[in-house]
């Protein structure tokens, strides 16, 4: 879990699935498959809808999200047996991932992780793998459309989801589909939905200062809060050269 | 007399190489000078945020150490006209001075609010290299709890001075949020400058 990203958001259910999948196809496809991006760059040619759904996020975040984080605190270790446990549970979705992207060092410590927590972190209540000093290696299927040489698309805030991009957006509905975990039983799968639930609640009450400043101190939190996903996203892909990142206030303080 | 300009020309190909050599070999000096210059600079700075986390004292006192730090280390006249962009033509002298002076304040309890989350954690410089103009500081910042997370100080001399003019924190760049920010600020208050430096003050 980094810092510098909270979620925003609840997780996917089923249910919105099929709305999604039509705002995911509705909406700007896949362009281009540049390798590197400009980080500055911004393509948003959604962003009327999208500042609609950013007001119905914050709504959503300040009358559900925020009072359920909020009333949580103060169950500090529960809330992050969760979060460990609810991690675990996404890992065998990364090792397929991690096949996928052809990344089978990342797999195999991965298929070590997932191993190591199932086993002596109580069915993954207990993250003994970072302890033990493992790497975290979280993917997704955005990651792999990204590895397989798919640009990031259009930015979309989605409803109860937050921020996202169409290819990334695309990556969670394949992400929901080839889980492993869908093999387990009914109620295991209910289980499971119950538990992630559970840890985004507590994710934002641990990054509530981070997330509070952006949704609502900022003059323009769509627009923050755009910036800092697109950032964010590109850093971890790997997509943006140090000198990528260069504001140069030196030589041009006046542009835009 | 073939052969003795083929000779002083020879020498002179000698002389202008050593010569060439040496133009070369002096800015390279200079600029491994400045990485470790700049290196060292961070490597204070973020000595000097390390005792302020340490520090166990007030949000309200820890504030105030922030901006002395941010004011010290931080090249702030120009990180607050970039912020504010294109007004920064045509706002007077005392206006940019005003509104710089509000900038740093309204960093400083930003920023500052957000270490606050670092108690218990350290910075830690890893690596410095000169990239294009600038000089990039690499460190890692571990915090209780947390995987540790990657962040990048962009350092200067351009003011006269080396100073660092922007902060990248796992990929997110300071500059360009401020930027955004600012302006967003700014055409709430319909352009007006004076008015944007009042807000500043309250935020």
């Amino acid at each position: 879990m980094q810092l510098a990203i909270p979620s925003l958001s609840m997780p996917m259910t089923r249910k919105f699935v099929p709305s999604v999948l039509l705002c995911c196809l509705v909406g700007a496809g896949f362009c281009g498959c540049s390798r590197t991006v400009d980080p500055m760059a911004t393509r948003d040619p959604l962003e009327p809808f999208n500042r609609q759904v950013h007001a119905f996020n914050r709504s959503v975040d300040e009358f559900v999200l925020r009072p359920m984080a909020v009333s949580a605190k103060g169950n500090g270790e529960l809330a992050e047996r969760i979060s460990d446990f609810s991690a675990n549970l996404g890992k065998p979705a990364d090792i397929v991932n991690n096949v996928l992207q052809l990344r089978l060092v990342k797999a195999g410590e991965n298929v070590l992780r997932f191993g190591m927590n199932t086993v002596f972190g109580v069915g993954g209540l207990f993250d003994v793998a970072t302890a033990a000093g493992m790497p975290e290696n979280d993917t997704d299927f955005g990651e792999t459309l990204h590895v397989w040489g798919f640009g990031e698309g259009a930015y979309l805030e989605v409803p109860f989801i937050g921020p996202s991009t169409t290819r990334d957006l695309a990556g969670s509905l394949v992400d929901l589909a080839i889980d492993p975990l869908n093999h387990l039983n009914r109620d295991q799968v209910r289980g499971a939905t119950v538990a992630r639930l559970a840890s985004r609640i507590g994710d934002r009450g641990r990054y509530s200062e981070l997330v509070d400043s952006v949704l609502y101190e900022s003059a323009d939190s769509y627009a923050q809060a755009r910036l800092l996903y697109l950032q964010n996203r590109r850093y971890k892909l790997g997509q943006t050269a140090d000198e990528g990142n260069f504001v140069d206030p030196y030589e041009d303080p006046y542009a835009e | 007399m073939l052969n003795d300009t083929s000779t002083l020309s020879r020498r002179r190909f000698a002389a202008g190489l050593a010569l060439g050599t040496v133009a070369f070999a002096l800015p390279m000096r200079a600029a491994a000078l400045t990485v470790d210059q700049a290196r060292s600079l961070i490597d204070k700075a973020v000595g000097d945020i390390n005792a302020v986390i340490g520090s166990g004292k007030s949000e309200s006192a820890m504030i105030g150490d922030f901006e002395r730090i941010f004011a010290k280390y931080a090249d702030v006249p120009v990180i607050a006209r970039s912020a504010l962009g294109p007004a920064a033509k045509q706002a007077s002298k005392a206006q940019m001075s005003a509104f710089t002076k509000a900038f740093q304040g309204y960093i400083s309890r930003k920023y500052g609010r957000r270490f606050r989350e670092f108690i218990g954690g350290t910075i830690e410089v890893t690596d410095a290299k000169p990239v294009k103009s600038y000089y990039e500081v690499i460190s890692i910042a571990r915090l209780k709890g947390e995987a540790p997370f990657d962040l990048r100080w962009h350092v200067s001399d351009k003011s006269g001075s080396l100073r660092f003019f922007n902060l990248i924190i796992e990929g997110v760049n300071m500059l360009a949020s401020e930027r955004a920010e600012i302006g967003a600020m700014l055409d709430k208050h319909k352009g007006d400058v004076d008015a944007l430096t009042a807000a500043l003050k309250n935020t």
